[in-house]
């Protein structure tokens, strides 16, 4: 399992609303702090009650009620209190709110969700509230309906909508990201292609048909199309997927070998790997077709740039430069190359969305006999201070960063073979998200 | 010849025709004169005019005029032919005297050495195909962890084969380096391209054409064993040659 070793100084990920007293986390031993739990509010979520008597509302009830307490569990910001606190009578609608039964102990919470979802016609129409139990008479803090056409997929799709306007609300304008998307590679269909999934594992669906390998899957930061690696006849090639389109669309194709892509955060770059020069692979530039490609690194092999997102200015990568893989950055023109790991084998790079973090796979002390597998590091880049989120559990590698820069999806092998897991960068919440064949290099959309 | 010489040739010329004219006047009509004998002529030929040793050839021959005909010293009717069978080069005669003289008639039959026994044949090895040779000469080279340096016995395999690659102008061969498991996926492959590399270099190096040799990188996609032991990641640790058809 998970677990965080608090050995760093204060890495103070977000700023939400509910822990700004963080900063007292720099007294005493240093620590890296997400959501201290003492500040998380306590909020209550009772299952949203039946609005009619259609025989659909039973089924999709359970799916909306399962998907948004996972959703408003997930988002880390949260204390849930638990169901088996709940009042017997809980509210479908603002009238029947018995703010006391709630504000008190037991249950002892602090805000409170609730809501109702009716199947009517083949359509399910749903409200959703969330109110101040400690405030008692005060308007609700957020009011929502929705009507879509009565599937499971809709249903699930509500919930993730209402848990992001709660979570957004709360969590000082980050957005949620019930909604965002993971990229990954399958090999469930015998080959290895692109799939996607919702960020909680549902909804997984194979986007390409190589037939052959694709590797590498990053998705546009305006999540209209996906960037890969594809094995052709007799090569590697850059290419490109529409997801508007749901088809492959034109990118220029080089000599040698082309991997590793990574997009810049305003789309408008696409840097890649290749090893099209004479001797070796290296990092090029190119715009988001494909043209204009430039080399930028020169030396052994380098791979695996990721751009930081905060800037575009600087772009992170992988070189084998002074013998096993370190991690390196350079200015996004090729200049001011400067290593940031000093040992081990440090490999896939992942910058954080607000650009102060990077997290990678680290097998920090490689050696003849040393036993240990791959984990997941956080390096805060200013001060190079490191985290590690992972601890003995098989092979770790490919971490991506959520949207909303809480959350960390990666590939284990803790569970016996490749697997898609993700988890909170505090190290809590860690949840395996795909189970059928082998699941590789997840990749979190932008928003 | 001057002009005075050409008058004392004429005038001893017309002298001597003045002399004979008073003279047939004055004598008796002698007998007329035999007449003269014919010309003897004589054709000798050899068919074939070469021969190996130990065939035959056929003179054939044929005289006018001729009353004492010999070939090779042997009396031979006038005309008529004969099969000879020399060991080595002659050049026979044949010899026909007669009143209006003697004829000698060569042909020459050249002898020639047997061609040399007929060697038995070999049954001709079965022709090779290009995948055999191929096969042959190249076989996998591989290498240490996170290295991409080829061994001394890959080295020494490289530099026969580019041999064997050189004198077939027409192959390409796609050199696919590969990763065992450990590594991380993206790496692998620029690790499994230096590996290739490394492979490339050697056989061009070794004559090879630069247009004969392509490149690729399979990092861990493509492993030829899949346990995760030493054993396994030495075997996958590897170049792999391929005749492109």
């Amino acid at each position: 399992m998970v677990k965080i070793k608090w050995t760093v100084k204060a890495l103070l990920l977000t700023a939400t609303a509910c822990c700004a007293s963080a900063a007292n986390a720099f007294q005493g031993k240093p620590i890296l702090v997400i959501n201290p739990s003492q500040d998380r509010p306590r909020l209550a979520v009772p299952d949203f009650k039946a609005g009619t008597t259609d025989p659909q509302t039973g089924p999709l009830n359970t799916v909306f009620n399962q998907t948004l307490w996972n959703d408003l569990d997930n988002a880390g910001i949260f204390d849930m209190v638990a169901k088996s606190f709940y009042p017997l009578l809980t509210p479908g609608q603002p009238a029947e709110i018995k703010e006391a039964a709630w504000g008190n102990p037991p249950p002892n919470a602090g805000l409170l969700a609730f809501g109702n979802l009716g199947a009517n016609s083949g359509k399910v129409d749903v409200q959703g509230w969330l109110f101040d139990v400690k405030n008692a008479g005060a308007p609700p803090i957020l009011g929502k309906q929705y009507r879509e056409d009565a599937t499971p997929d809709k249903a699930r799709e509500i919930a993730h909508r209402f848990a992001d306007e709660i979570i957004s609300r709360l969590g000082a304008g980050v957005p949620g990201i019930a909604e965002s998307k993971i990229f990954f590679i399958s090999t469930r269909t015998g080959s290895k292609e692109v799939w996607s999934m919702d960020y909680d594992g549902a909804n997984q669906q194979q986007l390409t048909h190589l037939g052959s390998v694709a590797l590498s899957p990053r998705i546009s930061p305006d999540r209209s199309r996906l960037v890969f690696s594809g094995l052709t006849k007799d090569s590697w090639q850059i290419m490109m997927y529409s997801l508007e389109l749901g088809r492959l669309v034109a990118f220029p194709r080089s000599g040698g070998d082309n991997i590793s892509p990574a997009w810049s955060s305003d789309g408008s770059r696409v840097a890649f790997a290749s090893s099209r020069g004479q001797g070796g692979t290296e990092i090029y530039l190119a715009d988001s077709s494909g043209g204009g490609s430039r080399r930028l690194t020169t030396g052994h092999i380098n791979v695996s740039p990721v751009f930081n997102p905060k800037t575009n200015g600087q772009i992170a990568f992988v070189s084998g430069q002074s013998g096993l893989p370190q991690l390196y950055t350079m200015d996004a023109d090729g200049s001011n190359v400067q290593r940031i790991t000093d040992q081990g084998y440090a490999v896939s790079p992942s910058w954080s969305p607000n650009g102060l973090l990077l997290a990678f796979s680290w097998i920090r002390n490689y050696g003849p006999g040393v036993v240990g597998g791959a984990d997941i590091y956080l390096m805060d880049i200013a001060s190079r201070q490191i985290v590690q989120l992972t601890h003995d559990s098989g092979r770790n590698d490919f971490p991506s960063w959520s949207p909303d820069g809480r959350h960390i999806v990666f590939q284990s092998t803790r569970g016996g073979t490749e697997q898609i897991w993700s988890v909170l960068a505090d190290g809590t919440h860690l949840q395996q998200l795909t189970r059928e064949g082998r699941n590789t290099q997840p990749n979190w959309s932008y928003q | 010849m001057n002009y005075t010489k050409k008058h004392l040739i004429l005038g001893i010329m017309l002298s001597v025709l003045g002399v004979l004219a008073v003279g047939c006047k004055k004598e008796k009509k002698p007998p007329p004169p035999p007449p003269p004998p014919a010309p003897v002529t004589a054709t000798l030929s050899a068919n074939p005019a070469t021969i190996q040793s130990g065939q035959s050839s056929t003179l054939t021959w044929s005289t006018q005029n001729a009353t004492d005909i010999t070939l090779d010293g042997n009396k031979v009717d006038a005309s008529g032919s004969q099969s000879v069978s020399p060991r080595q080069t002659t050049t026979y005669h044949l010899v026909a005297k007669g009143a209006g003289g003697t004829q000698d008639a060569p042909a020459t039959v050249t002898v020639i050495a047997p061609p040399p026994p007929p060697t038995p044949t070999p049954t001709p090895a079965p022709s090779l195909t290009d995948d055999q040779i191929f096969a042959q000469a190249l076989s996998d080279v591989y290498f240490d962890y996170d290295k991409a340096d080829l061994r001394p016995e890959g080295q020494q395999m490289l530099a026969r084969a580019a041999q064997v690659i050189a004198a077939h102008g027409n192959w390409t061969v796609r050199i696919e380096g590969n990763c065992d498991e450990r590594g991380s996926t993206e790496y692998n492959l620029a690790l499994g391209e230096r590996r290739a590399s490394a492979a490339q270099q050697a056989l061009a190096a070794g004559g090879v054409s630069a247009s004969q040799l392509k490149t690729v990188s399979y990092g861990k996609e493509k492993p030829v064993c899949t346990e995760s032991t030493e054993d396994c990641w030495q075997r996958n640790r590897r170049d792999h040659f391929v005749l492109v058809h």
